[in-house]
């Protein structure tokens, strides 16, 4: 009994080589996407941010074409730093719907008209709760839904320049 | 030139170390040629000079900013202040290294040159196990990490250091810590030198352990200043994150700290033998895992490392063939070394029992707790362990340790009576009581783990005190004044730590120009916010004005820094200390409405955590030399009386 015991610090530092070994075979992930990505959109009914813009329903994001939705809010500095990305991307030609989460109507028209306006339909997600209901945790996220409602890409955080090739292949595959 | 130089000193010196493993392996095994286990001492020291030799020509290209030096044009810039330029020889992954295997090689020439208590076949056995230590450090920096490699064609300028790191605390914080981690593979060479020899005994425990003590108080002073440097630097409030550096310092001080105490149960009464050669394996291999979480990179953590798999890959190989082998050695060996001395369950050495227990359970649990993130993706979960674990987990533990600390040091060796134990510790025990009643009236809202470790913290303050009753304080040893200061330290950072966080006020506000705020018993005005300009950042900087009451106004100027290479944002803390507390201040972003977002915490009696600290590693430096002197004249003595 004695002589096994004196293996067991062998076997256990064998254990933690083992955890490590796999550590460095799998780095850590840093972000954690959407368990939702290939599945349909979660179905909601938001009223109109603006009255500048339509309101955004889930039969919105299955109008048999690709489309970015956007998840952002005025008060948040990095979908600032998106604005003009997310114009660029309009300018390409894609629709941009948008859920602005835990907001006032003056003060995401304010961001309109401060920042750009790149949107179709806007939805006012005054608890959060449509935006948990996609597997978002911030603001600005992004998700490309293909035409029949299904959940292709997310993006985490504000989309920036040199995301906009990746952002559209994404777009072109859900065509 | 220098480089090169650098370079071939260092394939020397790797040389150095195969002759002298090769040498001491001949030694051990051919006993009628004493000629070969002599020359290990001669080329031990040897391989001490070239590298320490090899180290300076890091630390001169450096100085001299040879950007045509790779690793200094990706660490420093010919503007940088000549601290930080020197500082910068360390302050990387192949700098560090370097460091760490000159480190260990000088300790290796000390023991050469001065060891004299061990018997002569443990201490070639001891110095061959450092020669095969040094060996993998020098081929992980050869083959994986060389520090003198050149770039062609030479930048204009360097890459700067991150300035984070620009900071003097830091600059001797990776040093400090790694003089711990290698005084801890000093005292790992030492058990296996024991184990092949078989000779685990109080004289294998007297020469390891002035290592393990001088280890244990470096790694105590690295982790109380890196502590502070991230209380401080970060601009979090905060003084402890349990992130995945921050375990990486503290298990091998825990492993230190149990080691500390078995080695001087063995030295004193010859008891706990295997497991002491158990915990100082224990120990290096927490060293060497410390090093590899921090530089593999897998764990994220605040301490934005360089970090690179293959390094990852190239330590986890190391620890296989040192942890792995003197772990199999270990096995085979421990059964033939002959069982100790025996002693009573109530008794001095069963409190160190008692205490190496404790301690390694924490160590287990911080363990578990730093790797489960690892175990848990294995299953395809994405978890991050964090404060709800190890607060409760490691503090509970963590206080009845300190409960056995007050009592351990008033028991006798090998046995004692339980009423006598209680008799003599009838104040300290009375005063924790009291304590916890008092606490909980006065703060009734107090969260349980702060209400009892602040009493546990009064119990073990006038406990740690004790054995200096009714003792002739001139002719009380050096080495019990150190176990005194050392525990009472402990209690000090565990008052700190109780009562900052249950008494702590945090205000996170936007305030204008002129406007006044209230932050627990301070007003604090924001009188201007002015741009200033350093020597290599801009900054943003308020101006404030706090009073305590009626007190005296004083100022406090936190700044918004913006260094130009590499570019980075760093938020610089005002922090003025007070006798009971600190006042700290973080200047936020300007809103736009042109408020100024800033954040405000009172945190009373904060100080007595890093207070703590110091003197925990005053106490291990105070018993350090305590026994390096007695020793020194018993020797004497003994050579005068033959």
């Amino acid at each position: 009994m004695r002589k096994v015991l004196l293996w067991l610090p062998l076997a256990l530092f064998g254990l933690l080589l083992g955890v490590m070994g796999h550590g460095i075979l799998h780095p850590e992930q840093t972000t954690i996407p959407s368990k939702l990505v290939g599945t349909k959109v979660p179905q909601f009914e938001l009223p109109a941010a603006v009255p500048s813009h339509p309101a955004l329903t889930s039969r919105d994001l299955a109008s048999g074409k690709p489309v970015l939705l956007n998840i952002f809010a005025s008060w948040c500095l990095p979908c600032i730093a998106e604005a003009p990305v997310l114009e660029e991307l309009k300018a390409k030609g894609v629709t941009i719907h948008a859920i602005a989460i835990r907001d006032k109507p003056e003060d995401v028209a304010r961001f309109l008209t401060e920042h750009g306006d790149p949107y179709a339909n806007i939805g006012s997600d005054v608890s959060s709760r449509v935006q948990i209901s996609f597997g978002s945790s911030g603001v600005p996220e992004s998700f490309v839904i293909n035409g029949k409602g299904i959940i292709r890409h997310q993006h985490i955080g504000d989309i920036q320049a040199q995301d906009i090739p990746k952002i559209l292949k994404a777009l072109e595959e859900a065509r | 030139m220098i480089a090169e130089l650098g370079l071939g000193l260092l394939w020397l010196a790797a040389g150095l170390a195969i002759i002298q493993s090769v040498l001491g392996m001949f030694g051990l095994w051919q006993t009628n040629r004493p000629d070969l286990g002599n020359a290990v001492r001669p080329v031990a020291v040897a391989q001490a000079v070239l590298i320490g030799m090899a180290f300076c020509c890091l630390i001169y290209l450096f100085i001299v900013s040879d950007m045509s030096v790779k690793l200094v044009a990706a660490n420093s810039h010919s503007d940088k202040p000549m601290l930080y330029k020197v500082s910068g020889a360390w302050g990387n992954h192949e700098g560090s290294m370097l460091l760490w295997v000159a480190v260990l090689a000088m300790a290796g020439g000390g023991i050469a040159l001065a060891e004299r208590r061990v018997r002569r076949d443990t201490l070639i056995a001891t110095l061959m196990a450092q020669g095969l230590l040094a060996l993998g450090f020098y081929a992980f920096l050869l083959f994986s990490s060389n520090p003198f490699e050149r770039l062609n064609p030479a930048p204009q300028d360097g890459q700067g250091l991150n300035p984070l790191l620009q900071d003097p605390g830091l600059a001797f914080h990776p040093p400090t810590l790694y003089f711990g981690y290698v005084g801890m593979s000093v005292a790992f060479s030492f058990a296996v030198g024991a184990l092949i020899t078989r000779d685990v005994g109080p004289a294998f425990a007297r020469a390891m352990r002035p290592w393990v003590l001088g280890a244990w108080v470096m790694l105590t002073l690295g982790i109380t200043a890196g502590s502070y440097w991230a209380y401080y630097e970060l601009g979090w409030g905060g003084w402890w994150f349990w992130d995945p550096v921050e375990n990486a310092s503290l298990m091998p001080w825990l492993a230190a700290t149990a080691l500390l105490h078995s080695v001087t149960v063995l030295a004193t009464r010859d008891a706990l033998r295997a497991w002491t050669v158990m915990l100082s394996v224990v120990a290096f291999s927490m060293s060497m895992v410390g090093t590899f979480l921090v530089r593999s990179g897998v764990l994220t953590s605040v301490h934005a490392f360089a970090v690179d798999p293959q390094r990852g890959t190239f330590l986890l190989a190391l620890m296989l063939i040192y942890i792995g082998g003197a772990l199999a050695l270990f096995a085979l060996r421990v059964g033939t070394v002959r069982e100790g001395a025996v002693f009573e369950p109530v008794s001095r050495e069963a409190a160190l029992v008692l205490n190496n227990l404790f301690l390694t359970v924490i160590l287990g649990v911080v363990l578990i707790g730093t790797l489960y993130p690892i175990v848990a993706q294995g299953f395809g979960q994405q978890v991050s362990i964090g404060p709800p674990y190890f607060n409760p987990a490691a503090g509970s533990v963590a206080l009845m340790l300190v409960v056995v600390m007050a009592a351990g040091p008033l028991m006798r060796w090998r046995s004692d009576s339980a009423s006598k134990v209680l008799r003599r510790l009838a104040i300290p025990v009375a005063i924790g009581i009291v304590s916890l009643l008092v606490v909980r009236l006065l703060a009734p809202d107090m969260g349980v783990l702060p209400w009892l470790g602040l009493s546990t913290a009064l119990l073990a303050g006038t406990g740690s005190i004790a054995p200096l009753w009714k003792r002739n304080l001139l002719q009380t040893p050096l080495f019990t004044w150190g176990m005194v200061v050392a525990h009472l330290g402990i209690a000090v950072a565990l008052a700190g730590m109780a009562v900052d966080s249950a008494f702590y006020k945090e205000r996170l506000v936007a305030v204008s120009e002129g406007e006044t705020t209230e932050v627990g018993p301070f007003s604090v005005k924001l009188v201007s916010v002015e741009p200033v300009i350093g020597p290599n950042w801009t900054a943003i900087e308020a101006t404030m004005e706090a009073r305590r009451g009626d007190g005296r106004p004083f100022t406090l100027h936190p700044q918004a820094r913006n260094y130009s290479t590499p570019p980075t944002d760093t938020s610089e803390a005002a922090i003025t200390t007070h006798l009971d507390g600190q006042l700290y201040a973080v200047l936020g972003k300007q809103g736009k409405d042109g408020r100024w977002q800033l954040r405000l915490w009172w945190k009373p009696l904060v100080t007595f955590i890093w207070l703590g600290g110091f003197m925990i590693a005053l106490g291990g430096l105070l018993a350090l030399v305590g026994r390096v002197w007695r020793e020194r004249r018993g020797a004497r003595s003994a050579e005068l009386a033959a």
